[in-house]
């Protein structure tokens, strides 16, 4: 009990410094929201339901320009479709806890308590489902209560936040700062090579599609490196 | 169809599915063994996923209607290198965010 409560803090503690990741990017949906002529209400719950800036920022852009919602729904899951890789390569972790507890896991799984997750989990083998579980969560509660607040505040106060801090660029830096330190060996890199590549080359794909090639042809690539890599090593 | 309607539709798909996602695999596999040629996959998912999700947003950002930028462009060589050596979110993100008000301070 007294480990869980640890790694809970640890975790916690792990994920403090995306605060300041989450925080523009939760400023910036609740502006563009209340903008698109969103009420704080419907604003405050897209958000705690989803958990998802990408998809929600997706989802907005569309509902500006008319889109049919079955577009706008299928556009904003495509970019969403990475939580089913996340939720895959995390069963390992926590897939022996009770359904409950998977369920609970599962609503808090997002970009950043993934990344911290993941990196400890790979790091600290010998760690118990449960303490993962605190720890999973732990990194999870500073990244999804400052996600909340901050639209809040964006949502409330957004309208005098001017043009010129370039906030439309705080979700790119965020995933790129969360790039660099996954890039271990070169089977990483060559998997994030091949994946912007493909990116670009099929950024022209509807419905945000490209990015979910992308991504396949990606792992594709980071998973065949390691493979050959693995056979060239070993005798 | 009111406008509202359509709102809630999306809010409430978006929702239901994005949980749907996340649980797909967490909550039906369960703790049973995935085969090693998947799992060997998806260690590549956050790396291969988050820069196609960034690349074209740094190509072709919003802001600019999709006009080539050099502020944005050099903040995010500074955040990826910083990122890269030091391993370190945080100064990755610092070094990024003082790369892009400089360049468009530059250029305004």
């Amino acid at each position: 009990m007294n480990s869980d409560s640890n790694n809970f803090w640890q975790g916690f503690r792990d994920s403090m410094p995306f605060i300041l990741v989450v925080v523009p990017f939760g400023l910036l949906f609740g502006v563009i929201a209340t903008e698109s002529g969103l009420s704080l209400f419907e604003t405050m719950v897209f958000t705690v339901t989803v958990i998802a800036g990408a998809a929600q920022f997706t989802a907005l852009q569309l509902l500006s320009e008319n889109t049919p919602t079955i577009v706008i729904i299928a556009s904003a899951l495509a970019v969403n479709l990475r939580l089913a890789m996340y939720s895959a390569s995390i069963t390992p972790h926590l897939g022996s806890l009770t359904t409950t507890q998977r369920v609970f896991a599962a609503y808090f799984l997002v970009d950043q308590n993934y990344a911290a997750a993941m990196t400890k989990f790979e790091t600290t083998p010998d760690m118990t489902s449960s303490q993962k579980l605190a720890y999973f969560l732990g990194a999870a509660a500073p990244v999804l209560s400052s996600w909340c607040l901050a639209t809040y505040f964006g949502a409330t106060i957004g309208e005098v936040i001017p043009p010129e801090f370039a906030l439309d660029f705080a979700m790119p830096i965020t995933f790129l700062a969360m790039i660099g330190p996954l890039l271990r060996t070169s089977a990483h890199l060559a998997s994030a090579i091949v994946a912007v590549v493909c990116a670009l080359s099929f950024a022209w794909v509807p419905y945000n599609l490209g990015l979910i090639i992308a991504g396949i042809a990606g792992m594709m690539a980071g998973a065949q490196v390691e493979f050959l890599l693995e056979r060239r090593s070993s005798p | 169809m009111s406008q509202n309607a359509h709102l809630w539709i999306i809010i409430v798909s978006l929702g239901v599915g994005s949980f749907c996602l996340r649980f797909l695999f967490l909550g039906l596999v369960g703790n049973r063994d995935l085969p090693p040629w998947l799992l060997r996959h998806l260690r590549y998912t956050a790396v291969a996923m988050l820069p196609a999700l960034v690349a074209p947003l740094v190509i072709w950002p919003a802001a600019t209607n999709g006009m080539y930028d050099p502020a944005r462009l050099a903040a995010a060589a500074i955040t990826m290198v910083i990122g890269a050596y030091t391993k370190n979110l945080l100064l990755a993100m610092i070094a990024g965010a003082i790369t892009l008000f400089f360049g468009l301070y530059l250029s305004a």
